[in-house]
């Protein structure tokens, strides 16, 4: 089998067969009509299939019919079981996770496994979810789960069968343990490599049992260790900006100061005497400073001067834009959700004994800036279409987008994908940003593999931020305590209008990643109306880990512990009492209260708060630990959090996210904010963009719930809960409530 | 012609004076394990050791360095505080998108290197340089303790 797995894959259209989407294939034409529009600006705007990234609805997996041994899965006569992924790893311990699921599968000895990343290969490799290639919305395990279980034992028939041919015994005499097979009987054994060979000329079973949960040795098992435990402490893993192909060239790119603008004139007398400085090159998306390394290149940035056109640009400033977000929230806007009669319920409830809480809620634009900086190498091919180096997370999308750029077919555009330094979104782009500028550059420059660097300023400064978003938010308790209406106004950018997936994700005006989390509320309000106005701005704007969940869990979990308080009740006896029919949440609350310490008394200054959602099909609860010193200034002391993600595959990953959650939602609801001052970003570096820091992190301590349900995700559901939590533990102590991020606004960060 | 020592092994590199080692270390020799994060010593991932003593690499000009200045990289950090650190992040799986902690692990052996019994307030005064936006920082300090651990016993 399996160590020629790829080239056989192709060659014998294993998985050609399969049905991945029920949608039809991406329409290219129009898709690659629509990349072409607008000049300067990468815009998508055909209909790709994407239905559920946002996984509001209940994971739906979309095939596979079939075990897919040879797609997945090298036994290499070395012993070595290499387990594919097709998922980008950017810290989340995917590569892991999958290895993880074959290996139990396969018997195989933890030790033997190793990981890599699959091609680029639309066919062989869409995410079931998405119908492309791609990584997102935290589906990786959920949408692995099944394939690579499959494959994994697929692989272990193959592996028996071998053994059973050559030792002519029947097939049911022979067992599989830790990379050994053995025929008891006649005290023989041999090691996967010992038969790899013989078991890839076997046919692929198209039936395979898979193991009860409770024989599992590997999934579930804390003590593995991730595959990149090693490679990733001695400077030896390699990620796309340590790429270094021969004779490649290293580019800068200047963009224009504000978002929309495009580029005037260019004198660039000065850059080309910078020593090492090769060439410059003006693209509709900025100009091109291409040099022998990368020192050279920004050098040479710098001696440019360029006049930008702001005619089609962004000149407010965020004050303005929030300006104009207020005057959008007077009217209403596109219904997201209505059921019963809220105003009513409010006016009722205020002239019935009952109490009527308002409240709005700023976030701002935030950035991503994921530890390395955005950059791609690409190489034009000698036959033509190109290859890219680069922490890819949405392949099929890049290959489309290089393709069209390039001329070629898609397939001709080949990915070796990277470990990633990090994403929290940024890398899933609608447009592949950052790679279709290497590729432009390199198309434009096509002696040489070109390595295009993004600064840090060129991230912080380069927009697709978490969107700017203010909510108004009336809601109502009556008499005996009920929670009985809830308006809710929300103003912010859709990140999803003008790209291929508006039109799953964008339904009677509304975009969902606007709304979810708040339309769809669990806590069961009987008058409940939930609206949303969709501003534009040519600031770009992007998913950012968590989506919707960073805005709306927060709004709604403040809020509610301002309604507990006005009802008189305590915060988490309030809201389990709303959590009856939603025993994973219910129990999540439960789990993190009780390990918190929920009700025992606090030292003065200390407060205590807690926050529960759900988000990606996967239940967190938090409780934080606050101290507010004598000028009001507060610091993170504990964070307690529970998880249910179902099913866990690797325990120790798991509680790794949890942990890297909490810190990504402090950090940003302390000091995070992206803002604007005539169009131009004020912040430039982690200088100004402040990042959290060993002195910020809290003590931080996960429980993960026992299940045996499907799995789901990890990776997002560990932030929408613990900024809110931090707040309403703020708010027992102070009784003032936060609704404007990020703290700092408030000085009541350090 | 620049002259430098890279972990023991004197180097001549072409460049100008006022490149920073960074680029150096990263274009000149290939040496890529020392990571280019900001720009401006504002986030610890091309953390070196320059005579021992924690630098950022992208901050220091090749040109201040002499011949006689030790640079050492992740690449060729040796002795029991680099072993008791390294050995501890993997024990504990520190790493999650893994780009920060070269840097991460050079400050913590300059550490512990000097002080085999960190205190909190030692750890965020000497880890404070270093940012990791996978937040990966409970891991870090539960590490440099172990790693204390094991340098003490």
């Amino acid at each position: 089998m399996l160590h020629h797995l790829i080239r056989q894959a192709a060659e014998h259209g294993f998985g050609e067969t399969l049905s991945l989407a029920p949608l039809p294939a991406p329409s290219r034409r129009g898709f690659l009509k629509a990349i072409g529009a607008g000049a300067g600006v990468l815009v998508v705007g055909a209909h790709l299939p994407m239905p559920a990234l946002a996984a509001e609805a209940a994971p739906k997996i979309i095939g596979p019919a079939d075990p897919r041994p040879h797609a997945f899965i090298i036994v290499a006569p070395d012993n070595t079981v290499t387990v594919l992924a097709k998922h980008l790893d950017k810290g989340q311990g995917i590569v892991t996770g999958i290895a993880t699921i074959a290996a139990e599968e396969l018997d195989a000895d933890w030790s033997q496994v190793r990981g890599a990343f699959a091609p680029a290969d639309q066919k062989l490799y869409a995410n079931h979810f998405f119908g492309i290639q791609g990584t997102g919305g935290s589906t990786a395990v959920a949408n692995s789960w099944d394939e690579l279980r499959m494959a994994g034992a697929a692989a272990r028939a193959m592996l028996v069968a071998a053994a059973s041919a050559r030792w002519k015994v029947p097939a049911g005499e022979v067992t599989v343990s830790k990379g050994v097979v053995r025929h008891a009987a006649s005290n023989r054994s041999l090691t996967f490599g010992e038969l790899a060979e013989e078991a890839a000329k076997l046919p692929v079973p198209q039936q395979v049992k898979l193991k009860d949960p409770k024989d599992y040795v590997l999934i579930g098992n804390p003590d593995l260790h991730r595959l990149d435990h090693i490679s990733k402490t001695n400077g030896t893993a390699i990620f796309s900006m340590d790429i270094r192909r021969p004779g490649q060239v290293t580019a800068v790119l200047a963009r224009s100061p504000r978002f929309g603008g495009t580029v005037k004139s260019v004198d660039d007398a000065a850059a080309r005497k910078v020593p090492g400085v090769i060439d410059v090159i003006s693209l509709p998306v900025g100009v091109a400073v291409i040099a022998r390394n990368s020192w050279a290149a920004m050098k040479g940035r710098e001696a440019l001067t360029v006049t930008w056109d702001d005619a089609k640009a962004e000149t407010r400033g965020t004050d303005a834009m929030l300006a104009d977000y207020r005057k959008a929230a007077e009217k209403p806007g596109a219904v997201a959700a209505n059921k019963g009669d809220a105003d009513k319920a409010i006016a009722d409830a205020k002239a019935k004994g009952g109490h009527v809480v308002d409240g709005e809620f700023v976030f701002p634009y935030l950035a991503h800036a994921p530890m390395e900086p955005l950059n791609a190498v690409v190489a034009l091919n000698p036959e033509g279409g190109c290859t890219i180096w680069a922490g890819s997370q949405f392949q099929t999308v890049e290959q489309m987008v290089a393709a069209h750029i390039l001329g070629c077919k898609p397939e001709q555009v080949k990915i070796d994908t990277q470990w990633a330094g990090g994403s929290f979104g940024r890398r899933a782009t609608t447009n592949a940003d950052y790679i279709a500028e290497a590729v432009m550059i390199a198309k434009a420059y096509p002696t040489a593999p070109v390595h295009l660097v993004w600064t840090r300023e060129d991230d912080i400064k380069g927009g697709r931020y978490r969107p700017l978003f203010l909510h108004r938010i009336t809601a109502a308790v009556d008499a005996k305590g009920a929670l009985v209406g809830w308006k809710q106004r929300i103003v912010g950018q859709s990140f999803m209008a003008g790209t291929p997936f508006e039109a799953v994700m964008v339904k009677n005006g509304v975009d969902e990643t606007m709304v979810e989390g708040a339309s769809d509320m669990a806590y069961p309000v009987p008058n409940l109306a939930v609206d949303a106005h969709t501003l534009a701005s040519p600031v770009t704007t992007l998913w950012w880990r968590s989506v919707g969940h960073t805005h709306t869990a927060y709004a709604k979990e403040v809020m509610i512990d301002r309604l507990a308080k006005a009802a008189g009740k305590d915060p988490v006896a309030f809201r389990m009492e709303m959590l009856k029919d939603h025993p994973r949440l219910a129990g999540v609350l439960k789990l993190a209260t009780e390990k918190a310490g929920w009700g025992q008394p606090l030292a003065p200054g200390k407060g205590r708060g807690v926050a529960v959602h759900e988000s990606f099909n996967t239940y967190v609860a938090h409780v934080a630990d606050v101290t507010v010193d004598a000028k009001g200034q507060i610091k993170v002391d504990r964070v307690v959090v529970a998880v249910d993600c179902g099913e866990v595959v690797n325990p120790d990953v798991v509680k790794a996210q949890m942990e890297g959650g909490a810190g990504w939602g402090i950090g940003h609801a302390l000091r995070g904010e992206i803002t604007m001052t005539d169009g131009v970003v004020d912040q430039a570096n982690f200088d100004s963009y402040l990042p959290l820091r060993m002195s910020d992190m809290p003590v931080v301590e996960v429980h993960i719930l026992r299940s045996h349900e499907r799995p789901t995700g990890a990776g997002e559901p560990g932030v929408p809960t613990v900024a809110p939590a931090v707040a309403n533990a703020v708010f027992s102590v102070t009784g003032q409530p936060l609704q404007t991020l990020p703290f700092s606004r408030g000085g009541i960060v350090s | 012609m620049v002259r430098i020592n890279v972990n023991g092994e004197e180097r001549q590199v072409d460049v100008p004076e006022d490149m920073p080692l960074l680029w150096v270390l990263r274009d000149e020799l290939n040496m890529t394990g020392t990571k280019f994060g900001c720009g401006i010593a504002q986030c610890g991932a091309c953390t070196v050791h320059i005579d021992g003593a924690p630098a950022r690499a992208c901050q220091t000009p090749v040109g201040m360095l002499t011949p006689d200045s030790r640079i050492t990289t992740i690449e060729g950090v040796k002795g029991k505080a680099a072993q008791a650190v390294q050995a501890a992040w993997q024990k504990l799986d520190v790493v999650q998108c893994g780009y920060c902690q070269s840097g991460q692990i050079m400050s913590a052996i300059a550490l512990l290197t000097d002080n085999q019994n960190p205190t909190d307030q030692d750890i965020d005064a000497a880890m404070d340089g270093n940012v990791c936006r996978c937040a990966t920082y409970v891991r870090i300090r539960a590490a440099i303790k172990d790693a204390a651990q094991t340098m003490r016993a």
